[in-house]
């Protein structure tokens, strides 16, 4: 008999942005009626793949076969034509139009070809909601006065307001509460019933293995495993498949640790939280050590950074350097005690870009150069000249505007900044963030040196190996909560990505499964 | 081992100086292209009214008067160049040197002399400048929106103090700052403050920290802000600025017209902003440049003066206004994207 041919069918699709090999050839088949789960770590390429689906990226080899035939998905309209669409993590909802709105947006049911029909609009919105489980939504109601599992299910109505065939959904489960997750995979369930198709994007094993049909996990732009069975593939195998490394990172080495009574505790966090984002932290980091937090995104690792440095007000707690407390909620206070922030966005959150290298490096040590409000330049330009080289910056020239420099150069122009200033306690968000590899052993090293000229280290990273190569001592975060607290040379990722994947961190071994 | 890594003392920078030239003379030359097209524009300018009134545009009293009606507008042009580099507006500076111009020159006011006449200005700026720099710094209002509302409150409070009546100036020492004998060189005093306060806003734009504060804020304020530049305080500061300059122009005006009246600084706010755009500051913010701002501002005095000259009507200059900040904007985009 002849197969029929899978909904969709995507195969060697590849696509590339400046420095990155996003996908190196993705096959990924979706039948009908199915839930299909994309699994894999951080910038594994899952967000590129369903971009592609989605019509928002074009893939730059590679063919799309929908029902069999081949298409081109040129644009998100196109895309939306054929029947797909897509809920992506943050929604794209318009927080002062109504629900109806919303859900009728670039398709309004009209008169007269502009005219919209509002009642009509909402008669349909409310006809999907009660559908979605959720009549209960006033379709007249701003989008912007709903709970964020509200807003999901508007986005969901809002998809099945077309004649879709294939949904995706970007870790849907992500904000919601575990009833509301519940009323999701009741959703998900009536969808496929209908025949509709899921792709499902999710970091927890526990919910592909609920509703999960089939896995497809990505690992560094490579679809690693197709069409495993979701209920009965060993959690061992699952994580073996996501973590096993083709690329090796150089890390420095670590020096053999002094007495700790040589090394004050420098950075002191007592009970630190912030409601709603991460649960009492207590943490401590000496002169000369990295402490690496490790968590999935969402796990709160961001919130605690921008906490400790004053960006966010914390609900309790309070932050200590060299045992004197810090004024909390407030970066000033932070950056005069001796903190410095290499921020996770950093042309967004650090960087001057019309400005030189020089400009960046002295904007957070301005009045040393000054008297009376006047700048020395010749001072400020040999200080930000000795911060440059000593980091080896390329080009050594601090002239430069810092737009022209590349990723990795530019994180060291931040870098140099808090050097210049002569910082403490440097904490480092994400740190080789659009970092090429190659760049990256350079900045290893350079943190670690740092470090062993006496700073203190707070390091942030999703990449579970990065954490485990540059840091001395590892938490592991999950939603909020530290659940782990190890040296690094005690941990390794597959252990590490049981902790933070799973609700029961100690399951791991010899669970039933394997 | 906890000690901060000290930063390098001047003695470093002879080595350091010694790869600086081409990158610095690149930069410089930048700067230069847009400076010298600016230039350009106002020489081509000098020779139109050179060659078409050659007697009347030429004569030394002509060019006082120029440089006398750009002073009043220049003044102003420097503080919304530094409001507008730190990425806000200014829409009240008209709003305020009409205030600021009667509330100076009252009876009550007029009493205390020369001194009182100029300390009134200057205040009332500021005082402008305060509650615009606290309603945007910590009340979290859109600089647009609470620069508006001063523009109406002080227009109306402008005109309640006059009745809409003109205040005549009877203080001899303000009406003789304004009269031939009070040239310094053949300058008026009046172009002589503009250029005092034009070569300190240079000043304190490109070598002070207050410079390169409000250049950062306006770059990133977000990375300002996580560098721990104290972003409020700044923005308070800058129409606290503005505010003063307004202070200052409104005593110049008032020198300048021997009174003041509630329609004095009408669309002041248009023609600074117009004079900063061609000047070359980014109205996003992040950069700025007074020299650009002044040469703005000589433009479209200088052209006001040759429309007047040939008795060409006022409308025709308004669209010729119009077309050389529409040019300008291009020329510069195009430059900037070249580079």
């Amino acid at each position: 008999m002849a197969p029929e041919p899978p909904l969709l069918s995507m195969s060697g699709i590849t696509k590339s942005f400046p420095g990155v090999r996003a996908l190196d050839g993705v096959d990924l088949d979706v039948q009908a009626g199915e839930v299909h789960c994309l699994l894999g770590q951080n910038g594994a390429g899952k967000s590129t793949l369903i971009k592609i689906l989605a019509g928002a990226h074009q893939p730059d080899t590679g063919t799309v076969r929908w029902r069999g035939d081949p298409v081109v998905l040129r644009s998100p309209i196109a895309a939306m034509r054929l029947g797909i669409a897509t809920i992506y993590q943050e929604l794209d909802l318009v927080g002062h139009l109504s629900v109806a709105e919303n859900v009728h947006l670039g398709h309004e049911p009209t008169a007269a070809g502009f005219v919209v029909r509002r009642r009509a609009a909402r008669a349909a919105t409310a006809e999907l909601l009660a559908r979605l489980g959720h009549p209960e939504i006033d379709p007249a109601r701003p989008v912007g006065r709903l709970s964020a599992a509200q807003q999901q299910i508007v986005s969901m109505a809002r998809a099945l307001s077309h004649d879709v065939r294939l949904i995706v959904m970007d870790e849907p489960s992500a904000a919601l509460d575990p009833e509301e997750v519940d009323n999701l995979f009741r959703i998900v369930a009536s969808l496929t019933a209908d025949g509709v198709a899921v792709v499902y994007i999710s970091h927890r094993l526990e919910e592909i293995r609920r509703i999960g049909d089939r896995v497809t996990v990505l690992k560094d732009g490579r679809a690693v495993a197709r069409g495993l069975p979701a209920k009965t593939t060993p959690t061992r195998d699952l994580v073996a498949l996501m973590t096993g490394r083709t690329v090796e990172y150089v890390f420095p080495e670590r020096p053999a640790p002094a007495p700790a009574a040589e090394r004050p505790p420098v950075l002191q966090v007592r009970g630190l939280a912030r409601a709603g984002e991460f649960a009492p932290l207590d943490l401590e980091v000496r002169a000369g050590e990295i402490v690496g937090l490790a968590g999935l995104v969402g796990s709160g690792r961001s919130e605690i950074l921008e906490t400790i440095y004053g960006a966010r007000r914390p609900t309790a707690g309070q932050v200590l350097v060299d045992g004197r407390p810090v004024r909390p909620g407030s970066v000033r206070a932070a950056v005069r005690a001796g903190l410095g922030l290499a921020p996770e966005e950093r042309k967004a959150q650090a960087l001057l870009m019309l400005e030189s290298v020089t400009r960046n490096v002295s904007v957070s040590s301005l009045s040393r150069f000054a008297r009376a409000g006047w700048i020395d330049r010749s001072a400020e330009r040999g200080a930000a000249r000795a911060a440059v080289r000593e980091l080896s910056l390329r080009p050594d020239d601090p002239s430069v505007p810092v737009r022209t420099l590349s990723g990795g150069n530019q994180q060291k122009a931040v870098l140099a900044r808090w050097l210049l200033r002569g910082c403490k306690v440097l904490l480092l968000d994400e740190p080789t963030r659009g970092v090429d590899v190659g760049a990256r052993a350079e900045l290893y090293a350079v943190v670690r040196r740092l470090a062993d000229e006496g700073l203190a280290v707070l390091l942030v990273s999703s990449e579970v190996p990065e954490v485990l190569g540059l840091a001395d001592r590892v938490l592991v975060l999950r939603e909020g909560h530290v659940v782990h607290t190890a040296p690094a040379t005690d941990l390794d990722e597959h252990r590490v990505l049981d902790l933070v994947m799973n609700a029961h961190p100690v399951a791991s071994e010899g669970s039933p499964a394997s | 081992m906890t000690q901060p890594v000290s930063p390098p003392r001047g003695g470093t920078d002879k080595t350091a100086t010694a790869g600086r030239p081409p990158a610095w003379r690149s930069l410089a030359a930048r700067a230069d292209v847009r400076t010298l097209s600016l230039l350009g524009v106002l020489a081509a300018l000098i020779v139109i009214g050179g060659v078409t009134k050659p007697d009347e545009f030429l004569d030394t009293r002509n060019l006082q008067l120029v440089l006398t009606q750009a002073s009043v507008i220049g003044v102003v042009t420097v503080g919304m160049t530094f409001v507008i580099t730190a990425g806000g507006i200014d829409l009240s500076v008209g709003a305020i040197v009409a205030l600021a111009s009667v509330w100076a020159t009252t009876v009550a006011t007029q009493e205390y002399g020369v001194g009182g006449v100029l300390l009134t200005s200057v205040l009332v700026g500021l005082g402008c400048g305060l509650v615009n720099g606290v309603l945007i710094a910590y009340g979290g209002m859109v600089p647009f929106i609470a620069t508006l509302a001063m523009l109406a409150s002080a227009r109306g409070l402008a005109l309640r103090i006059t009745g809409g009546r003109t205040q005549v100036v009877t203080v001899d020492s303000v009406l003789r700052l304004g009269e031939r004998d009070s040239y310094v060189l053949g300058i008026p005093p009046l172009v002589l403050v503009f250029a005092v306060v034009t070569v300190i806003g240079w000043l304190v734009l490109n070598r002070t920290t207050f410079g390169r504060r409000t250049v950062a804020v306006g770059g990133n304020p977000e990375a300002a802000r996580l560098a721990g530049i104290d972003v409020r305080r700044q923005r308070l500061y800058l129409y606290l600025l503005s505010g003063l300059c307004c202070g200052i122009a409104a005593f110049l005006l008032i020198v300048l017209s021997g009174s003041g009246q509630n329609t004095n600084g009408n669309l002041y706010e248009l023609d600074a902003i117009a004079a900063a755009i061609i000047g070359g500051t980014l109205l996003s913010g992040g950069r700025g440049t007074i020299t650009g701002s002044v040469l703005g501002v000589l433009i479209f005095t200088t052209i006001t003066d040759i429309f007047a000259l040939n008795n060409l009507p006022t409308d025709a200059q308004q669209i010729a206004k119009g077309a050389i900040i529409v040019a300008a904007v291009l020329v510069q985009r195009r430059t900037a994207g070249t580079t």
